[in-house]
């Protein structure tokens, strides 16, 4: 018997140039933050200091919104909508250009497995500039009435678990849509966006259409309470959508919520078992769960589910943990000690309220924030691990008799973003699909994202759609009130 | 000399026409302020009786084929244009309009109906569609119903105003719980009566009469609610704040009569699957 | 009989028809993300070695010479005359008429460990009597072949003829008994779906295959990492049923180190180690060996070997 062990097979950082410092990005260029404070983002798999950015403060804010709203006015509203589509086609091929470099660092930055940087945030965030494109001046034709018209400078805040990625769904259906933005990344993973600003300067897009303002949660609350947007994107925890659904209130400025998720996963006893648990396997260790959509209560037919446990426990001996800039990594870095010590503390009460917890063994770096591929069977409805948004690589397991019992426990939640069918009876999967409340229900697979399908939750797990035909009406006024 | 037998105006939930729970009613006066009706005023227990009776109506409703809800949206306007007189008398007798204005707004009001009632099974095909992404994979979008709909509706326009808000909300499957012209609430109960006769499912819309100031926190705050179509209240700033709790999907609308009346109440739904064999 | 069926056709078609199902583009992915692995300095060596020596090195032209198998037999042996510690095939493979030249040549170069497959049952199409069949099979074995490569009809399990199939393999398993290993070759290029070969490999291992074979090599596509990954699962599956270890072996297409390397990864992730060595995975293939050996080359010398330094033959 050979033991077949691969050699480390690490991506080289040398594309990488990392700046000791940076600035915010604003109306084109790279000033320095009225607050004069920085702060660290480091590297979630050794704790390496990476860089220092600045922290924007209200008149940070207030530079940057202004800037967009001198763009708007000045050049963006008067860029005729082809030439918009030619600066966000030249965007994305920029970024296939340097896709190798937006991938490591985004790895370094986040902590995520360069294979799920380089093959999956990174295409993605082209694509989306690609698709976007296309649409910047065919809005006439997108079936939201023949005047459709922007709705002017867009405050936008994105979360950690896919930095680029999220900053793409973001700015480029506001770009095409004729819109100018104020970016703010999310305070541990700035540093894609801000290469994403020299991009912007590559592509000579106009001064002032996209600023991009480094912060914390305080300089999100200031984009969000500026008078002077014109609507929210936001994505981010349930708990922060509803704050800010709160402060926008008062101004009744439209906003897109793309909130939490606790995503059921039903798997029927007659479903593709392997590729069920592929499926289960990458719907919760995919970017370490830090997806809101992620599969992380597991449904399972009570007939078929010790056979599959087995499956599924064998198959997650199989992940490989460690090194994010390891070629053969599956499973990188927890983003911050702050959500390592969130995923532990709800995992914690797992094992008190009584449900049993497997982990699949892997020694951890001693460096880092690092959380095993780990799951809970006799998981009930009323466990917290059943309820809240654990936000890692832990899966919560529960069992269901009857189809009708497994959408039940499925809509069971305030959520309602994500769900995933698996069985081989097409007209199973079509009446599961029906009645699940949820925004994005893939059946037979899961996690898979596209510029072309809108993406968006049901109940609390948000407002709106991003991406698609649908994903563009967002960014739009539309109905008798753009005439 | 006969005298009429006047009609006692009462709240209408789940199919039944109840008086409010609370005993209260209120009184309406004409311009002239003289007095027309003692209707139900009702309390924050007759809404959440109305938004419970919304809840379980919204399966069956939602589950309904778009065929079948066209073909009773059309069957509401059938009972309107029966009972066109007396639509025009209340309109008269509560704004003082002739009686060829108020005319004018119950055959808008019916016509409304007719136009929603075609949209049913046409708002998918318009606004679903087949996304062609990079992959191996078949994906489309298609909107499905919200839920429970609570609407403060238009207090002016005591017909065509809550016609306008009910109708697009009903016809996308959601079930609702309206809470009527305050000054003006007659249409409202008796349109109630033309519901209750046109097939309309027990629960599908739930009609209160009463103080909008005093519902509409409550129907704001009410968790069990999906949406809001705030139309016909004013200052929905803390309305807007207490459905934020759960992210209550809230509108305003002005006048107008339009697709989007629907869609504002819809979800659209994605879904993926493997092509292969 | 493995205990799962009572060899009756309805216990077999009962057993095949509860298989689960094999969804192709998750089949697919899966095989295609293993396919990212990234093998590197001494795990590539190591995979290398164990990729050479997992070979069925193949020559089944109709222009087959004895000279020619007589190459591939000193070959077989010392795959590179100028290293030593280039470890010998798992071996060759031959059409019937060639075994006992193969048996003679690898037992004269020192090669005697090294077994002959020969492949029979009217290869590559399996249109002949079963009467043939099993002549062709002994054939083969008299002539010293110790493993069998047979060919299923495709026609009589496309057409649900599956008891046919069973048996069939089952009286040549008869005519193998303790002289010979039996690999079945399913021709997974003809069976069209996934579940087709998930079906195939486990009507094949209850019917006493001690390898599942994906190809003849004269079908293409043959031996896709898809269609391994799922016959790897399927004899993962079967020794957790039965606690029999089934091997398999992917041939036709497998031409580069990558492509084997790759075939490696998806043993290592899917069976499991246990499946590592050539007693239970072998790649049927001929060019194969030149490439892995100039990639040893590059591995000990750090610079790019060239063709001229490989035997052509």
């Amino acid at each position: 018997m050979n033991k077949f062990e691969y050699a480390p097979a690490p991506e080289s950082r040398s594309v990488v140039k990392i700046q000791k410092d940076y600035d915010l990005f604003i109306g084109g260029k790279f000033v320095s933050a009225n607050s004069n404070k920085r702060f660290t983002t480091i590297n979630p798999a050794t704790e390496e200091i990476l860089s220092k950015v600045s922290l924007a403060n209200g008149k940070d804010v207030d530079r940057a919104v202004k800037a967009a709203r001198t763009a708007l006015n000045k050049t963006w509203a008067k860029t005729k909508p082809k030439e918009r589509a030619k600066y966000l086609y030249r965007i994305a091929r920029i970024l296939q250009e340097r896709a190798r470099e937006f991938a490591v660092l985004e790895s370094l930055d986040n902590g995520k497995p360069i294979r799920e940087s380089r093959d999956v945030d990174i295409p993605l965030a082209a694509a989306h500039f690609f698709y976007h494109a296309g649409w910047a001046d065919k809005l006439e034709y997108a079936g939201f009435g023949d005047r459709p018209r922007p709705h002017g400078v867009v405050g936008q805040i994105i979360p950690w678990n896919f930095p680029l990625l999220m900053l793409s769904w973001k700015i480029a259906p506001a770009l095409a849509t004729g819109n100018t933005v104020v970016l703010k990344p999310a305070e541990t993973t700035p540093l894609t966006a801000l290469l994403f600003a020299e991009v912007c300067q590559q592509a000579e897009l106009p001064d002032g259409v996209v600023n991009i303002i480094t912060g914390d949660g305080s300089t999100g609350a200031a984009l969000v309470n500026h008078k002077d947007i014109d609507k929210v994107a936001f994505t981010g925890s349930t708990e922060v959508g509803k704050l800010i659904a709160c402060s926008i209130a008062e101004r009744g400025i439209p906003a897109t919520l793309e909130l939490g998720g606790k995503g059921a996963n039903i798997v029927f006893d007659d479903a593709p078992i392997d590729e069920a648990v592929e499926g289960i396997v990458n719907g919760i260790f995919f970017n370490q769960g830090h997806v809101c959509c992620a599969g992380s209560r597991l449904l399972l037919q009570e007939n078929i589910a010790d056979e599959f446990l087995i499956r599924l426990k064998d198959r997650m001996t199989k992940i490989r943990v460690g090194d994010p800039l390891d070629k053969n990594t599956d499973l990188g870095a927890i983003n911050s000690s702050a959500q390592l010590a969130k995923i532990k503390e709800i995992s914690d009460s797992g094992d008190k309220e009584g449900a049993t917890l497997w982990s699949a063994p892997c020694s951890l770096p001693a460096k880092g924030f690092w959380y095993p591929p780990t799951i809970f069977t006799g998981v009930t409805q009323a466990h917290r691990i059943a309820r809240e948004e654990i936000f890692g690589p832990v899966l919560s397991i529960l069992t269901f008799r009857t189809p009708r019992e497994a959408i039940e426990k499925a809509n069971n939640t305030p959520y309602g973003l994500s769900a995933g069918i698996w069985t081989e009876k097409g007209s199973k999967i079509l009446w599961a699909a029906q009645q699940l409340k949820a925004g994005v229900i893939w059946a037979n697979t899961f996690n898979k994202f596209d510029p072309a399908s809108p993406f968006g939750g049901y109940k609390e797990s948000g407002w709106g759609r991003e991406g698609g035909r649908h994903g563009l009406g967002a960014y739009l006024k539309i109905g008798k009130g753009a005439k | 000399m006969r005298l009429d037998v006047k009609k006692t105006y009462k709240l209408f939930i789940g199919g039944a026409f109840p008086r409010s729970e609370s005993g209260r009613s209120y009184e309406i006066k004409n311009k002239r302020g003289q007095f027309i009706a003692n209707p139900a005023q009702a309390s924050r227990k007759d809404l959440r009786d109305a938004v419970l009776a919304a809840k379980n109506a919204h399966p069956g409703w939602s589950g309904a084929t778009a065929f079948n809800r066209g073909q009773i949206l059309y069957r509401i306007a059938e009972m309107l244009e029966g009972r066109t007189s007396q639509f025009v008398d209340e309109i008269v007798a509560t704004t003082g309009v002739t009686s060829s204005v108020a005319k004018q707004e119950v055959s808008a009001a019916i016509d409304r109906w007719v136009w929603y009632a075609g949209w049913c099974d046409k708002i998918t095909s318009v606004s679903g569609n087949n996304n062609p992404i990079a992959g191996p994979y078949y994906n489309f979008t298609i909107p499905e119903s919200l839920g429970v709909i609570g609407i403060v509706a238009e207090e002016k326009d005591s017909l065509i105003g809550l016609v306008r808000s009910l109708a697009p909300i009903i016809a996308g499957g959601n079930t609702s719980v309206l809470i009527a012209s305050q000054s003006r609430p007659l249409a409202a109960v008796t349109l109630a009566e033309v519901l209750a006769t046109s097939d309309l499912p027990a629960g599908v819309v739930n009609i209160l009469t009463g103080i909008k100031t005093e519902l509409a926190p409550w129907l704001a705050s009410h968790m069990e609610i999906d949406g809001l179509d705030l139309s016909g209240i004013d200052s929905i700033a803390e309305l807007r704040v207490s459905g934020a709790e759960n992210l209550k999907r809230i509108h305003t609308f002005e006048k107008d009569v339009s697709p989007e009346r629907i869609l504002a109440f819809m979800e659209y739904k994605t879904i993926w699957h493997p092509v292969g064999i | 009989m493995s205990g799962l069926i009572d060899g009756s056709e309805r216990s077999l078609l009962t057993f095949l028809e509860n298989l689960p199902g094999v969804d192709k583009v998750g089949a697919d992915n899966r095989a295609t993300m293993l396919g990212t692995r990234s093998i590197k300095t001494s795990s590539k060596s190591m995979a290398i070695d164990l990729a050479i020596s997992m070979i069925d090195l193949t020559t089944l032209e109709g222009a087959d010479t004895p000279g020619k198998v007589r190459s591939l037999a000193a070959k077989a042996v010392r795959p590179d005359p100028t290293d030593p510690s280039v470890p010998s095939v798992g071996a060759i493979c031959v059409y019937n008429d060639m075994v006992e030249v193969a048996r003679k040549y690898l037992d004269a170069f020192g090669g005697t460990q090294i077994p002959v497959a020969a492949v029979s049952t009217a290869f590559p199409s399996g249109r002949a009597s079963m009467a043939v069949k099993i002549q062709d099979t002994k054939d083969a074995i008299s002539a010293g072949a110790s493993e069998i490569d047979m060919v299923i009809d495709r026609g009589a399990f496309l057409s649900g003829r599956l008891m046919e199939v069973f048996e069939e393999i089952r009286e040549i398993k008869e005519v193998c008994s303790n002289e010979a290993h039996l690999k079945v070759i399913l021709e997974t290029g003809e069976l069209a779906t996934y579940d087709n070969v998930r079906r195939a490999s486990y009507l094949a291992m209850l019917a006493g295959a001690d390898f599942i074979k994906t190809s003849t090599g004269k079908v293409s596509p043959a031996a896709t990492p898809s269609v391994v990954l799922v016959m790897l699962e399927a004899v993962r599956d079967f020794y957790r049923l039965t606690g029999q270890r089934i091997g398999v072996k992917p041939a036709g297409g497998i031409r580069t180190t990558k492509d084997a390397i790759k075939q490696l990864v998806l043993v290592n992730e899917t069976a499991g180690s246990d499946w590592l060595n050539p007693n239970l995975f072998r790649i049927g293939a001929s060019a194969l060996l030149n490439d892995l050996l100039l990639q040893r080359m590059k591995l000990k010398s750090g610079h790019y070997s060239s063709a001229n330094y490989v035997t052509v033959d």
